[in-house]
């Protein structure tokens, strides 16, 4: 089996690499590549994303076909996705960081900024949070309601339906931390560093 | 709940830590690897290596040390000192360090926080403010204590919030090493001022020190270095010891 994490040269993502190698060890190749076909071939795919919601999209648009491919693989193939992060905001419709820009559109919804509440909570929310896990979510597998899990972002993804939520932190207020529908996963923290029980889910991940 | 950070400092000088701890099960003391591997295996929410490696030709040790502890240690690597610019920044962040802390070069040149901000993404710029008292207000300083900005702690904190810093690692000069406790002053001072997180830095000698950062510093996390060396307290015994007194951490 081999498992490709989706280099579109958006930020730093040498601790999801990382992460990966050590739980796949020998049993499952980790590719880290941009190369369409590759991508194609591929078992499941990882979408990482550090920056902006527009920073990510402009750079997934700039490498000719990604997008295309990444729809293929997760429309119609509907092959195991996992987005880290923006990876995950991408989903949505439309972001509004910097200026509205449209996403993937893979889950109906929109990308904002966290209420901070004039102030009252700081921004970035970054550290460690408890995960409040609302829905059996294939990637759970084994891992405690309220596990602590390591944020750092400013905005949040609000999806339309509801049912897609696995996961919410509090910060705030209830905040999407974790969706997944049918073959698409996301985290909004960053399980490659979050300990042992985020290379737990990690883990789960490759095991599908 | 978001849970107060306790961040273990680790001092690396040419690729070796320079104080660090002393467990008599620890094959190679001056490993920052095996360090490092230590206090994440006990809980460390984030690990911070300080490179004070004093010459230029011995700088890339401090990039075998980040790329060989990013393969072991999976909570967030924070890496500073020495850092001059994009270029560096950039190499940090390639071996494997999530966040790099400037210090000098933001001081020096606002574009250099501006720009890599923009370019890496807020949440791996950490700005590292170095302030000393004078009179009633604080002032930064640079190349590691030696040289006086003038420059108000206070406005600086606010100016590299909107360059895009996306937290400050603040540590008052007056207090480094005293082990008498953060400067509360200081760090309440800097973090009314900001709406992005403190992480209070310089003075640490006990646990309580450590609950003051918090509870009267306002800060979000606290970095402390000398009382983690020769296992005087280990990083659980200061998160139980937080617990006890009812700041949310991360057990």
């Amino acid at each position: 089996m081999n498992v490709t994490i989706v280099d579109y040269k958006s930020g730093n993502i040498s601790s999801v690499i990382n992460s990966f190698r050590e739980v796949a060890k020998e049993k499952v190749t980790i590719e880290v590549t941009s190369d369409l076909n590759k991508i194609k071939s591929s078992d499941k795919v990882v979408l990482p994303g550090q920056g902006s919601f527009k920073s990510c999209v402009d750079a997934l648009s700039e490498i000719k076909g990604l997008t295309d491919t990444l729809n293929e693989f997760v429309i119609n193939y509907k092959k195991p996705l996992l987005g880290i992060c923006v990876g995950l905001q991408m989903f949505a419709d439309v972001g509004y960081e910097e200026i509205e820009t449209k996403g993937l559109g893979w889950i109906s919804g929109k990308v904002s900024k966290i209420d901070n509440q004039n102030g009252k909570y700081k921004l970035p929310h970054i550290g460690w949070n408890q995960i409040n896990i609302v829905k059996d979510s294939k990637i759970f597998k084994d891992i405690e309601n309220n596990s602590h899990m390591y944020f750092v972002h400013s905005y949040e993804f609000v999806p339309n339906d509801k049912k897609v939520i696995s996961a919410t932190t509090d910060y705030s207020s209830n905040i999407v931390c974790s969706v997944e529908k049918e073959n698409i996963f996301g985290t909004q923290f960053h399980p490659e560093k979050s300990d042992r029980i985020g290379l737990k889910i990690i883990d789960n991940f490759i095991s599908l | 709940m978001l849970k107060n950070r306790i961040i273990p400092c680790l001092d690396v000088k040419n690729g070796r830590v320079v104080k660090g701890i002393n467990f008599v099960d620890l094959k190679d003391a001056g490993d920052p690897v095996e360090q490092a591997k230590i206090y994440s295996d006990g809980g460390a929410d984030e690990i911070c290596f300080l490179d004070i490696t004093a010459s230029n030709e011995n700088r890339d040790t401090i990039y075998d040390v980040v790329e060989k502890t990013s393969k072991k240690c999976f909570v967030p690597l924070t890496v500073g000192g020495g850092v001059r610019n994009i270029e560096d920044i950039n190499k940090l962040l390639n071996c494997g360090a999530d966040k790099v802390s400037i210090n000098t070069a933001a001081v020096e040149n606002s574009k250099v926080v501006i720009d890599s901000s923009k370019k890496f993404g807020s949440q791996c710029i950490v700005v590292a403010i170095d302030a000393k008292k004078n009179g009633d207000k604080w002032e930064v300083f640079t190349h590691g204590g030696r040289n006086n900005s003038g420059i108000d702690a206070l406005e600086y904190a606010e100016q590299m919030e909107k360059n895009g810093a996306g937290e400050l690692l603040v540590t008052s000069m007056d207090r480094d090493g005293t082990q008498v406790g953060y400067d509360i002053d200081l760090m309440s001072g800097i973090s009314s001022r900001v709406n992005i997180p403190v992480i209070a830095s310089g003075g640490v000698g006990n646990l309580d020190h450590l609950v003051d950062g918090i509870k009267l510093g306002k800060a979000s996390a606290v970095l402390a270095a000398s009382i983690f060396h020769y296992g005087k307290h280990s990083v659980k015994e200061a998160k139980d010891y937080l617990d006890s007194k009812g700041i949310p951490v991360r057990i």
